[in-house]
This record gives structure tokens, sequence and C-alpha cells, in this order.
């Protein structure tokens, strides 16, 4: 029996000793191979560095991104470097585009005020007067006037707060007016879009550019000297507020409801271009609408009662809007309804 | 004063999600809010690697310099904090930031977003350290207790590194030489402007 087991014993001893040695020597070498860079897992790992070069040379998406397996399917997004150029946008060209325009408005307006003055209706006020605007027209100025005038002041409050106001009013008095204006931003947005589209419908007619504004433009619109161009019922500067108003107010609405509602629509890089351009509209707009106000109430005699009372002078009507003058006196004489001046025996 | 980062070794992760669930779970973060996401990228592929991601409390931080209202401020550890008082739940620090930390819980009508959460790295707000009206709005405040973030604290391979940036970066440059590999600090670029070599 001994005899027969001895030599599988040794046999076995024998593979042991060789498997222990096998592992020694392994273990000796394992760090040299390592040294020398023989063995390197991550040869084909993804790097970051790599990513990074990819999207500079135009990867397409905006952002390094995998799988999670937590539900916010968009924290996937690992790094998105589009932050950097947004945030230069936000803190340095938009409140120099910003500045220049509305700065920039206001010093042209008063130059204009100082050299111009007041334009005056030539040949004085008549007494008589013709309805310009009817009480529809002037609840849906107003209503998207007011909403402007909050969405302005609560927009340039997001730009501009933090240099202007913080210092005056303290952290903790500026972050509840900044709350509370942006709880008026976006709330006031739904009136302000009604406003806006009301206008497009309501005065899309009389805003159609036409042969007449060709003529009103060449002679500078009557802005400088005392001269009065033809113009219908909307002169080609009213076309243009007006089509600023429907399509700046266009831009802003989009783009405000895609940063307002996050994710329905778009991703992060969308929603940076989204308030880009959201910036950009808006403080053109308010340059814009700072000639509009200008205009319509200091800046011309007996234009601001057109959206006040809804009536205005027939002189200053003559002067500004001469076609439209002529067209509803015309139709006046011709309506049946009128009565006849009739002599007295 | 320490510079407090945090560090990734992406060699090192498994994708076990504890530092998503410690975070959750010692900050009491709101529900639908992930302070710290585990990302793999090229899920099944050659070269897979998974990365655990928070805010990286960057140098110069982006979100700090967008807030309209100022609400941020860095601590002495480097800390990049906020007071939820004054935050007025605009999105724009989400924007700017890189690595997507900034989440605001729903609240009230259609997209309309409460005050911003974040990775605090467990430290807490501008409230007075360790009182329950920090915790309420930011979670634990770990560091005045002379602990690190759980997250980093509690990774069982030891692949997320918390604490000053100098020492973590050494543990991984040790690594990287030992082993022979590394697929780099990920963040540490966009966030600190330096990378380790890897």
């Amino acid at each position: 029996m001994m005899t027969l087991l001895n030599p599988i014993r040794l046999a076995l001893v024998a593979s042991m000793l060789a498997t222990l040695m096998l592992v020694v020597l392994a273990s000796q070498m394992a760090p040299a191979y390592a040294q020398q860079g023989a063995i390197n897992p991550t040869a084909s790992s993804v790097k970051e560095e790599q990513l990074l070069n990819a999207l500079q040379s135009g990867g397409g998406a905006n952002a390094i991104s995998g799988r999670v397996s937590i539900p916010d399917a968009k924290s996937g997004t690992l790094i998105q470097p589009g932050g950097t150029e947004w945030r230069d946008f936000h803190e340095k060209t938009l409140p120099r585009i910003g500045a220049v325009a509305i700065l920039g408005m206001l010093a042209v307006l008063i130059l204009y005020y100082v050299m111009r003055g007041r334009v005056r209706i030539s040949g004085g006020p008549s007494g008589k007067t013709i309805t310009r605007f009817n009480a529809f027209e002037r609840f849906v100025h107003w209503l998207t006037a007011t909403c402007f005038i909050i969405l302005a002041i609560s927009g340039l409050n997001v730009s501009f707060g933090k240099q202007l106001l913080l210092p005056l009013m303290g952290a903790g008095a500026f972050a509840d007016w900044s709350q509370l204006a942006k709880y008026a931003h976006n709330y006031l947005s739904f009136p302000f879009t009604i406003g806006v589209i009301l206008m497009l419908l309501m005065w899309v007619a009389g805003n159609i550019p036409s042969q007449v504004d060709l003529e009103w433009i060449k002679r500078g619109g009557g802005l400088f000297g005392q001269d009065h161009p033809p113009a219908p019922r909307f002169n080609a500067g009213q076309k243009l507020i007006y089509w600023i108003v429907v399509l700046g107010g266009g831009a802003v609405a989009i783009t405000g409801y895609l940063l307002m509602f996050p994710f329905y629509a778009t991703d992060v890089s969308g929603m940076q271009t989204a308030q880009m351009i959201h910036g950009i509209v808006a403080v053109l707009f308010v340059a814009v609408m700072l000639a509009h106000i200008y205009i319509g109430s200091l800046g011309m005699e007996g234009a601001f009662s057109a959206m006040g009372s809804g009536e205005v002078d027939v002189n200053w009507a003559k002067d500004h809007h001469s076609l439209w003058v002529e067209k509803e006196q015309a139709r006046k004489e011709a309506a049946p309804s009128q009565p006849v001046a009739t002599p007295a025996e | 004063m320490a510079r407090m980062k945090f560090l990734c070794d992406a060699d090192r992760c498994i994708e076990c999600n504890a530092c998503v669930t410690a975070c959750k779970n010692e900050n009491d973060v709101p529900w639908g809010i992930n302070r710290r996401r585990v990302v793999t990228i090229n899920d099944g592929k050659p070269g897979e690697r998974s990365v655990s991601m928070a805010c990286m409390h960057c140098t110069d931080a982006p979100c700090a310099s967008v807030c309209p209202v100022n609400c941020f401020y860095t601590t002495a550890d480097a800390v990049v904090l906020h007071s939820k008082d004054l935050c007025i739940g605009c999105g724009y620090c989400f924007y700017a930031c890189p690595f997507g930390a900034p989440q605001y819980p729903r609240v009230g009508n259609f997209g309309s977003r409460g005050k911003m959460d974040k990775c605090t790295f467990c430290a807490g707000g501008p409230e007075a350290d360790g009182t329950a009206a920090e915790y309420v709005k930011y979670g634990a405040n770990r560091l005045a207790e002379g602990k690190l973030p759980l997250c980093a604290e509690m990774c069982s391979t030891k692949s997320l590194l918390a604490g000053d940036g100098d020492i973590i970066a050494q543990i991984y440059k040790e690594r990287v030489v030992k082993r022979g590999y590394g697929s780099g600090a990920w963040g540490w670029k966009t966030a600190y402007k330096e990378s380790i070599a890897s």
C-alpha cells in the first residue's frame, strides 16, 4: 500500500511546489510589467481630454454624456463646456449690448429734444377731433404696454440689478425684490403674449409696407425740419415699430417660454441659446420702446391722446396721417347716416 | 487652510452608486434631486468608464459669476456654497455650470423653479454650523465636525476622493505611477484649470 501511495504523494507535493513558485514568480514580476507599461488596461479607455477635443472640433452635441441609472436621464450629461461661453455672454456681451443700446437711445432722444424740441401741430390745434383708436384697440395697447414695462424692469434687474441695485438695497432686500420681479416676469408673460397676438391680428392690415412708405422714408419721416410727408393710418416709422413689437415680442415670448418650462422642448444648450436670443432681443426692444414712448408723449404735441382718449385733433391728423384723414373724411361724406346740412329757411 | 476638491479615479469606479445613495441619505436631499450621480461613458463598449460627478467647487465658479442676486460664496476651505434665502430660482447657475450640479425642486405651476439645491461638500450653508435650520436647507455639515463628505468617505474602492486638493492629487499620482496607467482626473481641467499627469 505504502509503496503504491508514495509516488502519488511525491507528485502531489511536487505539483504544489511548482504552483507556489509560479505564484511567487508572478507576484514579483507584476510590478515590473506595470512599470514597463506592458500591461495597460486603459489603453482603449475613454479619456476626458479626447472627448473635450472631439467637442471642440465639432463633435456634434455640446456635452460629454453617458448613461445614468437614476431616473433623472438629463443628469447623464457629465460635462457641458458650453456653459463657459454662455457665462461670457451673460457677464460681458449682454451688459455691453444693453448699455450701448439703452443709454445710446436715451442720449439720441435727449439730443433730439434739445435740437428739435416738441413737434408742434402746424397751425395749432383746431379743436375738432377725429377718432383714431377705439376702446378695444386702446385696451390691447395698454395691456401690452403695462406688461412690457414691468417685464422690462424685472428683466433688466436680472442683467443689471446686481451692479446697480444690490449695493444700494443690500442683499436681503434685493433678493426679495428680485424674487417678486421673477414672479412678475413669469406670470405677466402670458397677458403680454396675448396682447402681442391681438396686435398682430388687429393692426396687420394697416401695417403692410407700401409705396407711400418709400416716399416717407426718403423725406426722413419729417423728423427734421417742418416737413410732413403724406402717410396713411400708420406711417413707415409706426409700421417699423409694429413689426418690431410683433416679431420681437414673438421672439422673446417663445424663448421665454423655453426658459420657463425647462427641458420640455430643449436641453441645456438649447436653453443657453434661448437665453441669448431672449436677452439681446429684449434689450434692443427696450431701446426701441424708449423712442416709441418719447414720440408718443413728450416728443409730439397731440400724439398722446390717440391712445389716451382715442381722439386726435384734425390738424394733428392732417400733419402726420394726411392720407388717412382724407380717406376718413371721404368715408364720412359718403355715409348716408350723416345728417345733411340744410339751409335755415 | 485647505483647498477642498473632489477627484474621481475612473479606473476604480465600479458604478455601485453608493456615493449617490450616501449623499441622499446623509443630506436628506429633496425628492427628485441628486446632488451626486454616476455617469457611465461608452457603456458596454471597450474602454467603458464610470465617473461619479457632483458640484466640483470650481475655482472662479461660473455659477457664482452669473447669479443675478450674488447668492453664492466661497468658504475658507474653497467650498462653493449658496444661500437659499437669497436664491430666486432663475436657473442661470444651471445654464453656466459645466457639471450640471444646480437643480431646482419643482414648485407651483408649470416648470417653476424653487430654491436651487446642489452639493455642499457636506459643509452646510450660511446658517450657524450644525443647526437644525442649516440641516433642513442644506443637509449635513460634516466639515464642521472634522469629517469629509460622506460620498468619498464610504466609497468602497476609494475611487472617489475628497479633501485637500494637493493631498488627493498626490494620492492619485502615486496610484498612476504604481499601476502604470490612469484615465485622468475628470473635470479638473474645467473646474480648477489644471490636470494631473496620467
